[in-house]
């Protein structure tokens, strides 16, 4: 009996570790399931078309059960990166962090320092912070300055039949099913979506964006 | 007198035990009861397009790409890049073969290894809509079926169709018009 446990145990086990690292879910071992690990970003123009939302899920299939407790680690830091000259070096930084229930959240700003190593620019000029809405809530949403933010458990937004994607890597199938299944459905993440006016961000042209994950040393 | 200088002592002690609890908050930057934001935060994930590190880089390479500035990912990850995509793909080993956006095994790598997402000011933002190519990533971009068909589909989309899309084209929950976008969760 025990041991059949066992044995299904580590078979979940095997399948959710297998099953979870497509788009970005659980895509490096440092990082693997863990707080900073981050599911995906996003990046697009806001019901508002002066605005550029940006979106970043942390903490990946969460199931409904799993999702009340869930929560933000506060000795992390969420950051999106924009270049905004195309060297790929960030001249701008939008910073997210938790603390008792608030998201705070600092910038569009000039970061003191590039790279991988970041301070928390609480000094910024833009800033807010919104309560994280408790699951199974309507969302809460706080803005200022024409920033926008929230954060909170949202349904995961990726999709894809990533099951059948092991099985074509791994050997044991030739293509995909169609219709296919999407391994995602019903599943939640903790989101961070913050909206800031494109004047803030360069105003025009391209902007280069990635998001980061940092952890307090 | 003595009941005096014991009086002085225990003054004494107090003041400093005050003392030391009030220095040691000397740390806490923002007063006793504001948040503290003190303190250097060290990078343990990044992401910038979609399934990059999942399906390009190998192995033993995952965290030192999550661990890479941008700037510098294209001269260190490039050729492995090249290398895994020709491993998944091997009709892009042929000379000259390119695909749909007629970028060739080493422009492609070149453009995806350094892992940012071009997002547009000025317009669409899409990952592909048939027509904006990279101009940023909506909620409902089918990334997936983008990715496979420029990694599989060959230079018009027709190649190994079989590969080339998932077939699941959207969300299972809508996504909401208006500010957060996200649907609410399961």
């Amino acid at each position: 009996m025990k041991k059949t446990k066992f044995l299904i145990a580590t078979a979940i086990l095997g399948i959710a570790t297998f099953v979870a690292i497509a788009a970005d879910h659980i895509d490096a071992p440092a990082v693997s399931g863990g707080t900073s690990d981050i599911t995906d970003f996003y990046a697009f123009q806001g019901e508002n078309s002066s605005n550029i939302a940006f979106v970043a899920n942390v903490q990946g299939l969460l199931s409904p059960d799993a999702t009340g407790s869930a929560s933000f680690d506060e000795n992390t830091l969420i950051e999106f990166n924009i270049d905004t000259d195309g060297d790929n070096v960030e001249d701008l930084v939008i910073q997210a962090t938790a603390r008792d229930g608030k998201m705070y959240v600092f910038g569009p700003t000039t970061p003191t320092t590039t790279g991988l190593n970041s301070t928390i620019l609480a000094n910024s000029t833009n800033q807010l912070a919104v309560d994280i809405t408790p699951y199974g809530q309507s969302a809460i949403v706080e803005s200022s300055g024409g920033i926008q933010a929230f954060a909170g458990p949202r349904d995961d937004p990726f999709f894809m039949d990533f099951n059948r994607y092991g099985e074509i890597i791994g050997g044991t199938a030739t293509s995909f099913n169609n219709p296919g299944a999407d391994t995602f459905a019903g599943f939640n993440v903790m989101s961070v979506v913050v909206e800031v006016p494109k004047s803030m961000i360069g105003g025009t042209g391209t902007i280069n964006t990635w998001v980061e994950s940092k952890r307090k040393q | 007198m003595k009941f005096n200088n014991i009086k002085l002592y225990a003054v004494a002690i107090l003041v400093s035990i005050t003392a030391f609890n009030c220095s040691n908050d000397d740390d806490n930057n923002d007063g006793p009861t504001g948040p503290n934001f003190a303190g250097t935060y060290v990078q343990e994930d990044q992401m910038g397009r979609p399934a990059v590190n999942t399906v390009f880089v190998s192995g033993g390479q995952k965290d030192a790409f999550n661990t890479t500035v941008p700037s510098e990912q294209g001269a260190m990850f490039q050729s492995m890049f090249q290398t895994n995509l020709e491993g998944l793909s091997p009709a892009y080993a042929n000379p000259g073969d390119t695909n749909a956006l007629g970028l060739d095994s080493a422009t492609f790598t070149g453009l995806l290894a350094t892992d940012v997402l071009n997002v547009s000011l000025d317009g669409a933002t899409t990952f592909y809509d048939g027509t904006n190519v990279l101009t940023g990533r909506a909620l409902a971009d089918d990334v997936i079926t983008v990715e496979l068909l420029l990694i599989f589909g060959g230079e018009d989309f027709s190649e190994n169709p079989g590969l080339s899309n998932d077939n699941v084209d959207a969300n299972d929950k809508a996504f909401l018009s208006s500010f957060p976008y996200l649907a609410s969760p399961w």
